[in-house]
C-alpha cells in the first residue's frame, strides 16, 4: 500500500517508482482510470480503453518482475485519436470515419508499446487536426482544467491536440501523443501549462497517423516536464521504412541532453515576432525568458527573420492544398460513413457533405481552389517559393552561429469556449502566428510553461532549434523550467 | 482574387462536397476572407526562388519492386460500409 498520489507523478518519477517496485503498473493504471472516470466532464477522452489498459499493465508488471523492462515500461499514456490503433476505434474526431477500427498500428504507437507503455484511451482533437481550440471535434470541445481566477467560465485547451494537453494537465495520463501541423502541439501545451515538442520533420514516422498536410505534419509528445517530453520523444522517434520522409539518422539520447545547460549558447531573438499590439504580459514573459537564459550563461542576439509575416498566409495555401488531396480518400466506399446517392458522384458528394464538419469543408474547398487549373502557379507554387524564403531566413540565422531561437509560444492565454464563434476564420488562424513558421521550415520547436497572466492562466515560451537538434531545445527548455517552476491547475472538476 | 457564387459551386463540385444553394453565400464570404488574407503573398518578390519540394533535404528512398504485402481481402474490406462477395459495392457506374 502506498500513500503517493500516483497520478501526480512525473513520467520520469513513475518510471523510477516502477523499476524500484514501489508500486505496480496495475496500481498506477487503476489510479489513472479512476481519475478519468471522475473527469469525464472535461471531455478529454473520446474513447476509454480500461480493459486494454489493465491487460497491458499486467504484462508490464510481469516484465518488470523479470527485470526485462523497456524504457517506457508500465507507463500509462493517452493517445490522440489521430493515431491508428489496431482493433481500437480511430476517428480523427470526424463523423466521416464513423466507427473505423484500424487493422494496423501506427508506427509511433507501436514503438511506445514496444517500449512497454500502456494505453489508457484515445484523446479528443480538432477534426482531422484542423483547428486551434479543439472546437471542430465531432465529439465536442474538451475543457481546459485551468480557469481564470474568480471565474467559472470554461476555457479551451487549445488545438488541435486539446484533448492531449488537457488530459496531461488534469493528471488523466502521464503524457500523451500529439501531432503538430501549424502549432497543434505547442499552442495547447502553452494553454495548459504543459510541455510540448514538435520534432524536426522526418524525426518521427508519419505512417499510420491520419494525414492532414503531409509536408508539415509531425508527431510529438505533450508531457508534464521537459525531461518527460525527452523520454517520450525518444521512444516515438526513429527511421521507419514505411514512411519515405522518415530520416535515417540515429536518435540521440534526449534525456541525457537536458542537463547540458546553456553556457555560451547564442539565443536568437527575432525582431519580427514583436507584433504590433502584443499584450504586455506576453512581452514581459519573453523578456523574463531572456533574463533567465542570460543568468544561466547564454547570450541573447537580435536577429531578423524577414519573411515571418508571410508564413501564415503561405500556410493557408500549402496546408489546405495538401489536405484537399489527403482527404479525397473519404469517399463512402472503403470505410467510414456512407450516404446514398443516385449515382457514384452523388454518393461521394452526399457522404462528404454529411461527414465533414464546417472547418474541414472550408479547408478542402480552399485547397481545391488553389490547386485548380489557372490558379496553381499564382497560389500554390508562389506559396512554396515563399516557404523556401522562410527556410532561408532560419538558415541564415543558424549560419551566423545562433544555437536556438526564443519566442513567445502564443499571442495570448487560453480563451473562452465559443469566444471565436463570431470571428472570421482568420482570427482563429492567428493563434498559430508564432508556431507556424517552424512547420513551414521543418524545424524542431518546443513550448515550455514560463509563467501565468494576470488572471492566473498559464503562458508558454517557444524555442526553435536547428534541424535535428532537439537536444539543444531540451537543454534550453530545462533551464526555463528550472527558473519558472511547474504549473498545476486547482482541481474543480 | 475573390470568388463568385458560380465559382463556389464549381469548387464544391470539384471537391465532391454537396452544397445547398442557401449555403453558397455564406461559403463565398468565408472563402473570400481567406483568399484576401493569402493574397498578401503577392507583395513578396519570389523572382529566381525555387519552390520548395522537400523541407528536409533527403534522397528519395527506393525499394525493390517486389510483392511484400497483400492477399488479405478480409482485412482490406473489414471497414467497408457495403460489401459483397469480397468486393466493395458502389452504385452502377457503367451502363
Amino acid at each position: 500500500m502506498t500513500t503517493i498520489n500516483l497520478t501526480a507523478l512525473t513520467l520520469a518519477d513513475a518510471r523510477d517508482g516502477l523499476k524500484a517496485r514501489t508500486f505496480s503498473s496495475t496500481e498506477l493504471t487503476k489510479a489513472f482510470l479512476a481519475n478519468m472516470e471522475k473527469a469525464r466532464g472535461l471531455n478529454t477522452y473520446v474513447l476509454e480503453t480500461p480493459e486494454h489498459a489493465l491487460k497491458m499493465a499486467a504484462a508490464s508488471d510481469e516484465r518488470l518482475a523479470k527485470g526485462a523492462a523497456g524504457p517506457m515500461e508500465g507507463l500509462p499514456l493517452g493517445i490522440k485519436d489521430l493515431f491508428c490503433t489496431n482493433g481500437v476505434r480511430t476517428t480523427a474526431c470526424s463523423k466521416i470515419l464513423g466507427n473505423f477500427v484500424p487493422t494496423y498500428e501506427s508506427t509511433v504507437t507501436s514503438q511506445l508499446w514496444r517500449d512497454g507503455a500502456v494505453m489508457l484511451g484515445k484523446l479528443n482533437n480538432d477534426e482531422f487536426a484542423m483547428g486551434s481550440s479543439n472546437e471542430t471535434s465531432a465529439f465536442g470541445t474538451p475543457i481546459n482544467p485551468w480557469r481564470a481566477k474568480g471565474d467559472n467560465k470554461h476555457l479551451v485547451a487549445g488545438g488541435s491536440s486539446g484533448g492531449s494537453a488537457a488530459a496531461v494537465a488534469a493528471d488523466l495520463c502521464l503524457a500523451a501523443t500529439a501531432t503538430d501541423t501549424g502549432g497543434s502541439i505547442r499552442q495547447p501545451a502553452a494553454f495548459t501549462g504543459t510541455v510540448g515538442i514538435k520534432p524536426t520533420y522526418g524525426r518521427v514516422s508519419r505512417w499510420g497517423t491520419v494525414a492532414f498536410a503531409s509536408s508539415l505534419d509531425q508527431a510529438g509528445p505533450i508531457a508534464k516536464t521537459v525531461r518527460d517530453s525527452a523520454i517520450m520523444l525518444q521512444s516515438m522517434s526513429g527511421h521507419d521504412a514505411k514512411d519515405t520522409t522518415s530520416v535515417d539518422l540515429p536518435v540521440p539520447d534526449f534525456e541525457a541532453a537536458i542537463r547540458r545547460g546553456v553556457k555560451d549558447l547564442k539565443i536568437g531573438i527575432p525582431r519580427e515576432y514583436r507584433l504590433d499590439g502584443m499584450p504586455a504580459e506576453i512581452a514581459q514573459l519573453w523578456e523574463q525568458g531572456m533574463k533567465w537564459l542570460k543568468e544561466a550563461g547564454a547570450t541573447m542576439v537580435d536577429i531578423s527573420l524577414p519573411h515571418t509575416k508571410y508564413a501564415l498566409p503561405a500556410y493557408y495555401i500549402v496546408a489546405p492544398a495538401e489536405a484537399s488531396s489527403n482527404l479525397a480518400r473519404y469517399d463512402g466506399v472503403r470505410y467510414g460513413l456512407r450516404e446514398p446517392g443516385k449515382d457514384i458522384a452523388a454518393l461521394y458528394e452526399n457522404t462528404r457533405a454529411a461527414g465533414f464538419g464546417k472547418e474541414v469543408k472550408r479547408r478542402i474547398m480552399i485547397g481545391t481552389y488553389v490547386l485548380s487549373a489557372g490558379y496553381y502557379d499564382a497560389y500554390y507554387v508562389r506559396a512554396q517559393k515563399v516557404r523556401t524564403l522562410i527556410k532561408y531566413d532560419f538558415e541564415r540565422a543558424y549560419a551566423d552561429g545562433i544555437d536556438a531561437i526564443l519566442t513567445p509560444a502564443t499571442p495570448s492565454a487560453a480563451f473562452g469556449i465559443g469566444a471565436m464563434s463570431v470571428a472570421s476564420p482568420i482570427e482563429m488562424y492567428l493563434n498559430d502566428v508564432f508556431t507556424v513558421t517552424v512547420n513551414m521550415a521543418g524545424l524542431p520547436g518546443i513550448a515550455v510553461p514560463a509563467g501565468v497572466d494576470a488572471k492566473g492562466l498559464p503562458l508558454g515560451l517557444q524555442l526553435i532549434g536547428r534541424p535535428f537538434d532537439e537536444e539543444t531545445l531540451f537543454a534550453v527548455g530545462q533551464v526555463i523550467e528550472d527558473a519558472a517552476g511547474s504549473f498545476h491547475p486547482a482541481k474543480w472538476w | 482574387m475573390s470568388v463568385d457564387q458560380t465559382t463556389v459551386k464549381r469548387i464544391a463540385r470539384l471537391a465532391r462536397i454537396a452544397v445547398n444553394d442557401n449555403e453558397v453565400e455564406h461559403l463565398q464570404g468565408e472563402l473570400n476572407a481567406i483568399l484576401a488574407f493569402i493574397d498578401q503573398l503577392s507583395e513578396v518578390n519570389v523572382d529566381g526562388v525555387e519552390a520548395m519540394t522537400s523541407v528536409m533535404p533527403m534522397v528519395m528512398k527506393k525499394r525493390q519492386d517486389i510483392v511484400n504485402d497483400g492477399n488479405d481481402a478480409e482485412r482490406v474490406l473489414k471497414n467497408a460500409p457495403v460489401r459483397e462477395d469480397g468486393y466493395f459495392v458502389v452504385p452502377k457506374v457503367v451502363e
